[in-house]
């Protein structure tokens, strides 16, 4: 079995029979792990659950300090992200590979976006006091508004849920970068962009995440 | 069956392949030095090096009990402080669930076997593999950290306000230690899933899949749906201590009965991660060892799953005595009942394997034996304290202590070494020595009994559990326990003692030596870094001792992308179904 590589294409690996398989376990591994995440976040949604049916009126009082203007703006951003991560996804199918290159850059392009626009809203409420935990430490006028005693504890979800979202958005900005890099190499063809089509998994998931998340806690009144 | 399901069906050149008894390259010889060890993909060697991690998790966190045990002599103080025992149980607790007992038969045994079974030539993803045994040890130099900073002296629950209020700084990095623990655990289950799916020679249809593989199948699972909710809570949990955001810590207006919620929801699940694919190993040695046709296959494949399925119905009975509602409470009594049901079929089905077989009482057969007898009273004792009113008298108690160890050490670890013992010629290509083997294992079944049976009655009689002191009433079944203790850890030195000696003594192991029909088995011993060097194909079930060797040692005449093997070409033709 020693040379047993000598047929195989240079992207399959050693222990796949071929293309297919490998291309089959990519797509249903990154299924399953999205499973996971799905549960990961499902904690949290879990306690947003949880402390809000305890105490509805903290939620529709703190939700007023978040900002829908920007938060739908973002809303917008990443849908159209997902939209041009599918259409690097076609971009490959079809071999175009420069396709591929724009599509991966203007999706990394709205991520930057999101985050920045995410890095202002955290931004401002730092700034105003709204901060998570033991630097909790509002401003008179805002404690006026958010006169409910466990109003910390809303933004301590805020804080985990936004946060730990957004660190996923990091890592798929991280994972585009490579793929763009890869890409420019001439690592991908019709014949093999696996990669490209599991982190366009990811990121939908991640955007689909990012919908549950704002409505749940901007929009609620 | 009849050529008209062509669909479904290809015809296959396969001819045998007698495994060498003398191989010449294997994977243990392919590629040397500490480098090529260090950055290997290989699923065998993956699988020795999560063993060689948990022998040494094992023997601290075992060596902590001793400890523990000599502490509880006398009534008083025999030889530590208070906050030292408190410390020294907490660690022995989780070191034993996190790093030894989760990864144990999985990360270990299943790495090395699970390929094999299937007739593949890796697992799916053999890089996130090699990481997940790197993510292991960076959990473990996380909690070490912890105990160079006031250590932590919570339980391995980690329940608020005691992980919350108290060395919070050993907390923080023993709690970010177990989140990043997590992550080995869900890459092996993922990759596992994956490759059970994708990855199956030729002919291994699911109803030839052997039990070890749904197993392993049904902990994947779990780990996969469970293991994600440990990582949120305890990430909520370090942040609760890192940013004080008060979620589940009372004095900072969250609810220390939602981390329990929350902690049990992984928990429960998890130990059904370390029994289940202890039911596999039993299912594969019980077969071997009886010669014999498994009773009740399917009985057995899908009790796995369905135990999987309850398990994470049942977590609210570790809160009884929480405050939970009295209608939850009900409720998840009766769930958890219902668990008894598919593990009580597993037990009846194996025994009903016994039945006529001709059986061989090597050390393997020797641990599911022990493993039956004491995983059975494990098992009748939970189901005692499911019952609601049992449940407030033994809540918290050394009953519970006993019921938990019967359970993980009288099942998961015997099944552990039965499997270890089973798998050892296969793995190390050398014989252990088999009369210290059945000497240990007796011992072993004498030590455990007597560590844990007065576990029971002192129990029921009030003993709390995690208590340093005690009243002189409970000093006889105390001090039983403690000597029985030390008898365990004689045997494990025994046993460490043989399987170390034969490696460089050993007996060389022949390809087969218990003539089993298992995949497995049909590569050298030990194995090729391929595995095997042609592609398998399965035409019969893995369990089929009624049919001669030769029909379990055929592959592919014609490789799938080309080139031959030459030589005779003897040809069948053969059912098989593409994965
Ligand atoms: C028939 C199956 C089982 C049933 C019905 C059952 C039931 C229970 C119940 C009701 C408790 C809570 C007792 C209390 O705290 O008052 C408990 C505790 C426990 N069980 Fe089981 N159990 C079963 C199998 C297992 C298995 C297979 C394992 C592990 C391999 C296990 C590990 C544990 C542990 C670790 C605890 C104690 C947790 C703690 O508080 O530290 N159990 N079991
Ligand atoms: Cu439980």
């Amino acid at each position: 079995m020693a040379n047993h590589s000598a047929s195989h294409p240079a992207h399959v690996q050693h222990h796949f029979v071929d293309s297919d398989q490998q291309f089959e376990s990519a797509k249903m591994g990154m299924w399953v792990f999205l499973v996971n995440e799905i549960l990961f976040f499902g904690g949290l949604f879990c306690a947003y659950i949880v402390f809000r049916a305890w105490y509805p009126e903290l939620f529709t009082q703190a939700a007023l300090e978040l900002n829908k203007l920007w938060g739908g703006v973002n809303t917008i951003v990443l849908i159209g992200s997902s939209l041009t991560v599918a259409m690097a996804i076609r971009s490959a199918q079809k071999n175009q590979i420069k396709g591929l290159r724009i599509n991966l850059l203007i999706t990394i392009a709205l991520a930057c976006v999101f985050m920045v626009i995410k890095y202002f809203e955290y931004e401002h409420k730092l700034h105003l006091g709204i901060a998570p935990g033991s630097f909790w430490n509002p401003t008179p006028e805002i404690l006026e508004e958010l006169s409910h005693p466990k109003a910390n504890i809303f933004f301590g979800i805020y804080y985990m849920m936004t946060g730990v979202h957004g660190l996923h958005v990091l890592v798929g900005i991280g994972l585009m970068i490579w793929l763009y890099i890869r890409a420019g190499k001439g690592h991908f063809s019709s014949e093999y962009y696996t990669p490209v089509e599991i982190t366009g998994l990811y990121w939908h998931l991640v955007d689909l995440i990012w919908i549950f998340l704002f409505p749940l806690l901007y929009l609620i009144e | 069956m009849a050529a008209a399901q062509s669909k479904n069906m290809t015809t296959l050149q396969v001819k045998r392949f007698k495994p060498s008894e003398n191989p010449t390259n294997t994977y243990l010889t392919d590629e040397k030095g500490v480098w090529a060890w260090m950055t290997t993909v290989d699923h065998k060697k993956i699988g020795l090096m999560y063993l060689v991690a948990v022998a040494f998790f094992f023997a601290l966190a075992g060596f902590l009990a001793i400890a523990l045990r000599t502490e509880l002599w006398t009534p008083a103080k025999t030889f530590i402080e208070a906050d030292t025992y408190n410390q020294l149980f907490t660690l022995h607790g989780a070191m034993m669930v996190f790093f030894v007992l989760v990864p144990s038969i999985p990360a270990a045994l299943g790495n090395f076997v699970l390929p094999m079974q299937l007739g593949a030539k890796d697992v799916a993803f053999p890089r996130l593999n090699l990481a997940s045994f790197y993510i292991y040890v960076i959990g473990a130099v996380f909690t070490f950290i912890s105990l160079a900073n006031n250590g932590f002296d919570t339980g391995w629950t980690f329940y608020t306000p005691y992980s919350s209020d108290t060395n919070s700084l050993g907390v923080i990095w023993v709690t970010l230690g177990v989140f990043i623990l997590g992550f080995s655990s869900i890459l092996t289950g993922t990759n596992f899933i994956t490759t059970i799916h994708k990855l199956r020679a030729p002919g291994i249809t699911w109803d030839k899949l052997p039990l070890n593989i749904w197993a392993l199948y049904a902990t994947s699972v779990i780990q996969v749906l469970a293991t994600p909710v440990l990582a949120i809570t305890i990430l909520l949990l370090s942040m609760e201590n890192i940013l004080d955001i008060g979620i589940f810590d009372p004095a900072k207006g969250g609810d220390p009965v939602l981390y329990q919620h929350f902690f049990w929801f992984y928990s429960h699940p998890a130990v059904y991660i370390m029994i289940v694919p202890g039911f596999g190993i039993i299912s594969e040695v019980i077969t071997t060892f009886s010669k014999k046709h498994i009773f009740g296959y399917w009985a057995i494949a899908l009790s796995s799953l369905a135990i999987a399925f309850i398990g994470f119905l049942v977590w609210g009975h570790h809160m009884f005595t929480s405050g939970q509602s009295a209608v939850a409470t009900t409720v998840f009594s009766f769930l958890t009942f219902l668990v008894g049901i598919p593990t009580g079929i597993k037990i009846l089905n194996w025994v009903a394997t016994l039945y006529k077989g001709s059986i061989e009482m090597k050390t393997p057969m020797l641990y599911v034996f022990i493993f039956l007898f004491l995983f059975t009273i494990g098992g009748f004792t939970g189901i005692m304290l499911g019952a609601l009113s049992v449940d407030i008298h033994l809540h918290d108690t050394y009953y519970v202590v006993a019921h938990f160890h019967y359970v993980m050490m009288g099942g998961t670890l015997m099944a552990l070494l039965a499997g270890l013992h089973y798998w050892w010629p296969k793995m190390t290509g050398k014989m252990y020595n088999e009369t210290l083997g059945k000497i240990s294992a007796v011992l072993i079944f004498i030590g455990f009994n007597m560590t844990f049976l007065p576990q029971f009655v002192m129990g029921a009689q009030g003993m709390p559990r995690r208590y340093y002191n005690y009243i002189d009433q409970f000093q006889p079944f105390h001090q039983t326990s403690t000597i029985g203790s030390y008898i365990l850890g004689a045997a494990f030195l025994i046993i460490l003692y043989y399987l170390v000696r034969s490696l460089f003594g050993g007996e060389k192991a022949s390809a087969n030596p218990w003539n089993s029909r298992g995949l497995e088995w049909q590569a050298t011993s030990p194995p090729d870094f391929h595995n095997f060097d042609h592609t398998p194909v399965v035409i019969n079930g893995p369990y089929d001792y009624h049919k001669p060797m030769e029909e379990f040692q055929l592959g592919l005449a014609v490789e799938h992308n080309g080139h031959g093997h030459g030589e005779h070409h003897e040809v069948k033709t053969d059912q098989t179904e593409k994965a």
